[in-house]
């Protein structure tokens, strides 16, 4: 039985983001635009607008985050909503509560949008599909599948810098088999009509068939850096450094670590991105990460614009922006 | 109590029987296929006409989560499921708490079936204490108790020292082991097919290799020692082509496809539905044709429905923390007649996949509708239609990937010993 796209409701609105893939190229440019017009809220003597007033968003974090935890609270905060934010490993978890029961809980203390992390792939996907029509989820990543919001404020950096999508070559470097962060990204760029994308890593991390999702395949980052115009890297999770995955830290960053010799492979004006939180001297080298080319911070920021867009659609205040 | 089935389209695969005929039971055994005995009186009769008349099912796979799982299933809804399905045996493996390594839980396990007098229950022992891959469980005793045959259920034997001795001294009895195909290292915490949709989805994979490289130790052990094995629940197109070598070398095995393997592929998963969380999991477009023409071509022998019922909370979850399998009693028939339609074959072939040959596979003396042998029948309308869902499922587990699905093949009266246990 096939079920209708969970994230849009039946006029082809957004209804949660829980993933980019399924998403028309409308929604991801409105988000996009949206965005747009709050960069400039952060700038203002008052860093908020009342997009959300009266809402209360719960940040629920099965999962540890600071960033993205973060920059949601920040991003809800700027809008005027309530916010409430939940470390649910250290507390219902543990006392053998189920995801839904705590769920059921905040709904039934008024919550109107939840933006969830957890370990599990599809753990959002699940969660959209048990709660009344009126609640909006935002995944802030779940598993390996998904970080939708990162992809997002990953293009939009893009965008920023080289705003001819159409006309660029992207590659991204790293740990692809178990990043949500490379999955977003690669259906962002692919919706976008990025003509050119290309993953460098080990075939112990690239996951089965990975060219089925539209990438190009590198293993030597010497030549899959070439002439690219975007380098965007992957953390290298501590726990994949020294086993069956990778031999040691020291060979990974031989042999795929950004250093400014290989990124003089790519254009003279690429970029270089990092979700972060970077492993300096593992994937990527000091003096590339606080270079000219890096953009590693504008991600941070734009990342809140992001957030805050993605919210306003959800809760209906989209035409306006900013304004 | 006797009864006669009148007017009914008789298939007897194993007697290549396909005709219209009327069926004479009497004192719990088949008295007459077309002419009555001599001085047959009927004490109640069934209209059969536009219906089908075949052996009861056998199944080689059905949970029945007794011991240790009553929140999942109990015997009496399980074995109600099993003759709403027209199944009138079936083997369970023994991966129940405590494991079937015992013969005195095999021996209260068929009394408690017994007392419900519905389906025939013939457990599978385990082929190791605990179904731990070290010792050998007590097979001899196990088989004098009632297990027909002996299993690892859904656990491997990693040791092939043990491997290998378990199939010596099974094949120093006699005793058929049934082999669930799945290298453990390579399968590690896998949840989905090792292909597009798990990399998509970011699910852990199982590689097809895994089946092939499981399928190699058994296959190369079995060929050393003799010993009858049975693969149960192939998922992949190599593991076909395996044991049809295998097969053709003159090895003594026999092989099953779940009915979920024969109608589902990984993308039936969809947007992480629970449902399809499933061992083996559901594989390729190419695995699934494979697995079709394999049973149609005799490489697989039969088609098991993998019953396994699964309480609804242990489903609400997400896909990988969701708890494996899905209920299939009920589903059995229809699924297999769906694939004979599909292939264009024969009722009787459909019939034959999960009558005769399952039970020749056990060494029961079911599945077919000889005079004298023990009247268990299905009798089932080929072209009616039902819709699966919650209320016309009677397994106490209703999670199965086919729910709002409609299917063709509705059984209306099932008989066991020579009663009709369905409907009650």
């Amino acid at each position: 039985m096939r079920m209708n796209n969970p994230q849009l409701d039946a006029d082809g609105r957004l209804k949660h983001l829980l993933s980019i893939e399924g998403l028309p190229k409308k929604i991801l440019n409105q988000i996009l635009d949206t965005a747009e017009s709050f960069v400039g809220v952060a700038e203002r003597e008052v860093k908020k607008v009342p997009l959300l007033r009266g809402k209360t968003v719960c940040n629920l974090f099965f999962e540890n985050s600071t960033r993205t935890r973060t920059t949601f609270e920040i991003a809800a905060k700027r809008l005027s909503a309530d916010v409430i934010s939940l470390n649910v490993n250290a507390s219902s978890q543990s006392k053998g509560e189920t995801i839904l029961d705590t769920i059921n809980n905040l709904i039934a203390m008024h919550a109107d949008m939840f933006v969830v992390r957890h370990a599990q792939s599809g753990a959002a996907h699940f969660i959209a599909q048990h709660v009344p029509a009126h609640i909006h989820v935002i995944n802030a990543g779940d598993g390996r599948h998904s970080h939708p919001t990162q992809g997002l404020l990953d293009v939009f950096t893009i965008r920023k810098y080289k705003p001819d999508l159409h006309n660029l070559r992207v590659a991204i470097v790293g740990d692809i088999l178990h990043s949500r962060v490379a999955r977003s990204e690669i259906h962002a760029l692919t919706t976008l009509g990025v003509p050119e994308i290309r993953v460098i890593a080990p075939k112990t991390l690239l996951p089965t068939q990975v060219e089925k999702l539209g990438v190009h395949v590198y293993h030597d980052i010497n030549v899959g850096l070439k002439d690219v115009d975007v380098v965007m890297m992957l953390r290298l999770q501590n726990e994949r450094m020294n086993g069956a995955m990778l031999p040691s830290v020291q060979e990974y960053f031989k042999t795929y670590g950004l250093t400014q010799e290989r990124l003089a492979l790519a254009k003279p004006d690429a970029i270089v991105m990092h979700p972060g939180p970077m492993n300096r001297g593992v994937e990527i080298d000091s003096s590339v990460a606080d270079g000219r080319q890096s953009v590693i911070l504008p991600q941070v920021t734009y990342g809140i614009a992001i957030r805050m867009a993605v919210m306003a659609i959800l809760a209906g205040g989209q035409a306006g922006g900013a304004q | 109590m006797n009864i006669v089935i009148k007017n009914g389209r008789v298939i007897d695969p194993k007697n290549n029987v396909d005709q219209q005929l009327d069926v004479y039971v009497a004192a719990g055994k088949i008295a007459g296929i077309g002419a009555a005995p001599a001085g047959f009186v009927a004490n109640q009769t069934i209209e059969a006409a536009h219906l089908v008349v075949c052996p009861g099912l056998v199944d080689l796979s059905a949970r029945l989560r007794e011991p240790g799982d009553e929140h999942k299933a109990r015997l009496v809804s399980e074995l109600k499921a099993a003759v709403a399905g027209g199944v009138t045996s079936l083997a369970c493996p023994p991966d129940t708490d405590p494991v079937l390594d015992e013969p005195g839980l095999v021996e209260m396990l068929q009394y408690r079936a017994k007392q419900q007098g519905l389906a025939n229950v013939y457990p599978l022992g385990a082929i190791t204490r605990q179904l731990q891959g070290k010792a050998l469980a007590e097979m001899s005793e196990l088989q004098t108790a009632g297990c027909v045959g002996f299993s690892q259920a859904n656990t491997a034997i990693t040791d092939t020292q043990v491997l290998w001795r378990a199939m010596e001294y099974a094949a120093t009895f006699g005793y058929t082991l049934f082999f669930h195909a799945e290298e453990p290292f390579l399968a590690a915490n896998g949840v989905a097919h090792d292909g597009e949709v798990a990399s998509r989805l970011g699910l852990k994979g199982i590689p097809s290799a895994a089946e092939a490289l499981a399928l190699a130790s058994i296959l190369r052990i079995a060929q050393e020692t003799g010993a009858k094995v049975h693969i149960s629940r192939l998922s992949t197109a190599e593991g076909v082509a395996m044991v049809r070598t295998a097969k053709s070398q003159g090895l003594n095995i026999t092989s099953d496809v779940s009915a979920n393997q024969l109608h589902l592929t990984e993308h039936d998963i969809g947007y992480f539905n629970t449902h399809c969380h499933l061992k083996p999991p559901l594989r390729t477009q190419r695995d699934k044709d494979a697995l079709c023409l394999g049973l149609k071509d005799g490489t697989i022998d039969a088609v098991c429905s993998d019953h396994t019922p699964v309480d609804d909370d242990a489903k609400l979850t997400t896909f990988a923390e969701a708890e494996i399998g899905a209920t299939g009693l009920e589903l059995l028939l229809p699924l297999t007649l769906k694939w004979a339609q599909q292939e264009k074959l024969s009722l009787t072939a459909a019939i034959a996949s999960i009558t005769c040959t399952p039970a020749n596979i056990l060494g029961i003396s079911a599945g077919d509708l000889s005079i004298n042998s023990i009247a268990d029948i299905c009798i089932f309308d080929a072209n009616a239609y039902w819709t699966v869902n919650a209320n016309t499922i009677k397994s106490q587990g209703k999670n199965t990937p086919f729910l709002g699905l409609e299917l063709a093949g509705k059984v209306n009266f099932t008989i066991v010993n020579g009663k009709i246990v369905y409907p009650q």
